[in-house]
């Protein structure tokens, strides 16, 4: 069972106590949240291969009806949806569901008794965050061109603004969830509500194809407001700052009522 | 110094009207292990997450290493080690990067290979955290609490869950942590554990001290009152074994095939009970003269009814 003889050297563990650096605590904290994602077979089946899919399926199929696509090819209208649909699915969807299971399994009672900074462990599962929706984004994206997509570049600014702000209004829902329910309930929660956004709320149909009432709610919805401002961005190069603001209203509710409700334990 | 490692007096804490702690106090000398014990729901795991600053006391006063363990919780924390009851690790993490994760908060940690191999989790260092044993997660657990060179740990029910091996290995672990200076907090129910390993064993029953003192001392007889245990064929009939003593002794059969001599033990008493027992074709087996064990206290102090 181990290699070890039995007998500590006296000295071995005499007290040496001290704080690590913060720097390579957060550096740590990242990738082991980061490795966690990329290793998790269902984060990877909602965050990238779902996403996959219906991109070339979309694309390559002719699914998306002629009276939606206006003046675009298939995939000019299916990329920027694509791009919405990954980030809700790892900022909110796959968010959720890891924390509903981490607080599950102690790991916040474990690392709350260790040195590391609250702000450290926030900060950590923020830019882990990032790193998948970065690899996200490059996937896609690199997909998308092979597959034909030209996006106005003047509109990627832009986009990334909304990428980011939709990490944020999905990010808090997704902790709102996660933080607040029990972790098979999120689990089935966070799941449903992925296909209702998806096909109800503005992303794989265009709010003005929804019913009246339906596509007014989709509009102010995270994943319509994004998949909306990433297509006026990416395929017209325009501005999309009601797109972005919609998002931090989200998030600011979304974190609001998380700093409530979360419990860690 | 000389100030001591963790000091507790007076200390309350209710939840709702119901009351977790009522006044304990208790006092941890630096370099010296004391063993909290109590039934389930006695306190113990209140006492010591308010000790750790994971929770704010009612009343009382706490001083960890002279420092208020909630106002100053920031700087506390990298100088001691925490081994909670329960407490985990992210379902997927590995083995060795959940250790790495920890040793990366202190400034100078223990090797993580080197401990992993120590407790026996070197072939389980990329093994998921939630495929390991609940033993394997308590050794896990216990090494996110040493790895940064603490100088204080605490230690909740640190060998729930072990197989023997696994608790032995931990004891000869935990006798050198002390050895080398580390101050130890440690709950349990295993007596054999606070006799083994406590310098100081401190008994809590609803919320409060009933007893404290060495191992020696709990178990030191008081006065007169020795008894002689012995472990016999179950249902002797022990009115006999009483007419045959002089008077004044009890004879009681504490759990089938247990029998219990009590009051002032002499070498003519042992003869007369080994006599008694000769004469009825009994071999008394485990004859044991003089103190009470750890658990006879325990249970003397606290009851024998469950709780819950």
């Amino acid at each position: 069972m181990t290699t070890f003889d039995g007998s500590f050297r006296p000295g071995t563990f005499t007290p040496a106590p001290g704080r690590g650096s913060t720097w390579r605590m957060l550096r740590t904290h990242a990738k082991v949240e980061t490795l966690l994602t990329l290793r998790h077979g269902e984060q990877i089946l909602l965050t990238l291969l779902i996403p996959l899919a219906l991109l070339i399926g979309m694309t390559v199929l002719d699914l998306v009806p002629a009276d939606q696509l206006d003046d675009a090819d298939p995939v000019g209208w299916t990329t920027p949806r694509i791009l919405a649909l990954a980030v809700m699915s790892s900022a909110f969807t796959g968010q959720a569901i890891a924390l509903g299971f981490d607080r599950k399994y102690g790991v916040f009672k474990r690392l709350a008794a260790t040195a590391l900074p609250l702000w450290v462990l926030i900060g950590g599962r923020i830019v882990a965050g990032l790193c998948v929706a970065t690899l996200q984004v490059l996937i896609l994206g690199g997909v998308a061109a092979a597959l034909g997509f030209r996006p106005v570049l003047a509109g990627v600014p832009m986009a990334v603004v909304l990428v980011l702000a939709g990490i944020v209004g999905f990010g808090a829902l997704g902790v709102l969830l996660g933080g607040s329910l029990r972790a098979e309930i999120v689990l089935a929660v966070a799941n449903l509500l992925w296909f209702v956004l998806l096909l109800a709320g503005g992303i794989v149909l265009a709010p003005e194809s929804l019913p009246p009432g339906l596509s007014t709610v989709a509009e102010f919805l995270p994943s319509g407001a994004l998949a909306e401002g990433l297509r006026a961005a990416l395929m017209h190069g325009a501005a999309a700052w009601d797109s972005v603001a919609v998002l931090v209203v989200w998030g600011v509710v979304g974190a609001g009522l998380a700093t409530r409700t979360t419990k860690l334990t | 110094m000389s100030e001591p490692a963790l000091q507790i007096s007076g200390l309350v804490k209710r939840f709702g009207s119901a009351v977790a702690v009522d006044g304990v106090g208790l006092e941890l000398p630096r370099g010296t292990l004391l063993a909290l014990l109590g039934p389930n729901g006695a306190g113990k795991t209140t006492t010591v997450e308010i000790a750790e600053g994971l929770q704010r006391p009612d009343a009382g006063t706490v001083r960890v290493l002279g420092l208020d363990p909630h106002r100053d919780r920031a700087r506390l924390r990298p100088r001691i080690g925490v081994m909670p009851q329960g407490g985990g690790a992210y379902p997927g993490v590995r083995t060795a990067e959940m250790l790495q994760l920890v040793a990366s908060c202190a400034a100078d940690p223990l090797d993580v290979r080197w401990l992993l191999d120590v407790l026996g989790l070197a072939k389980a260092a990329r093994t998921p955290f939630k495929r390991l044993s609940g033993g394997q997660q308590q050794r896990l657990s216990l090494a996110c609490a040493i790895v940064g060179r603490p100088e204080l740990v605490f230690l909740d029910e640190p060998t729930a869950g072990m197989d023997p091996q696994a608790r032995r290995l931990v004891w000869d672990l935990l006798a050198a942590l002390r050895a080398d200076g580390v101050s130890i907090l440690l709950t349990t129910h295993l007596m054999e554990e606070a006799e083994t390993l406590a310098d100081q064993v401190v008994i809590i029953d609803r919320g409060r001290v009933v007893a404290q003192g060495s191992p020696a001392e709990l178990t030191a007889s008081d006065g007169d009152a020795e008894q002689l245990t012995f472990r016999a064929r179950p249902g002797l009939d022990v009115g006999l074994l009483i007419e045959a003593l002089p008077e004044g002794y009890t004879v009681t059969e504490t759990a089938p095939g247990s029998y219990r001599v009590t009051g002032k033990i002499d070498p003519q008493v042992v003869s007369t009970v080994t006599a008694w027992c000769a004469q009825h074709g009994v071999l008394a087996e485990q004859l044991h003269v003089g103190s009470k064990d750890l658990e006879d206290v325990f249970l003397e102090l606290t009851g024998r009814e469950l709780r819950a």
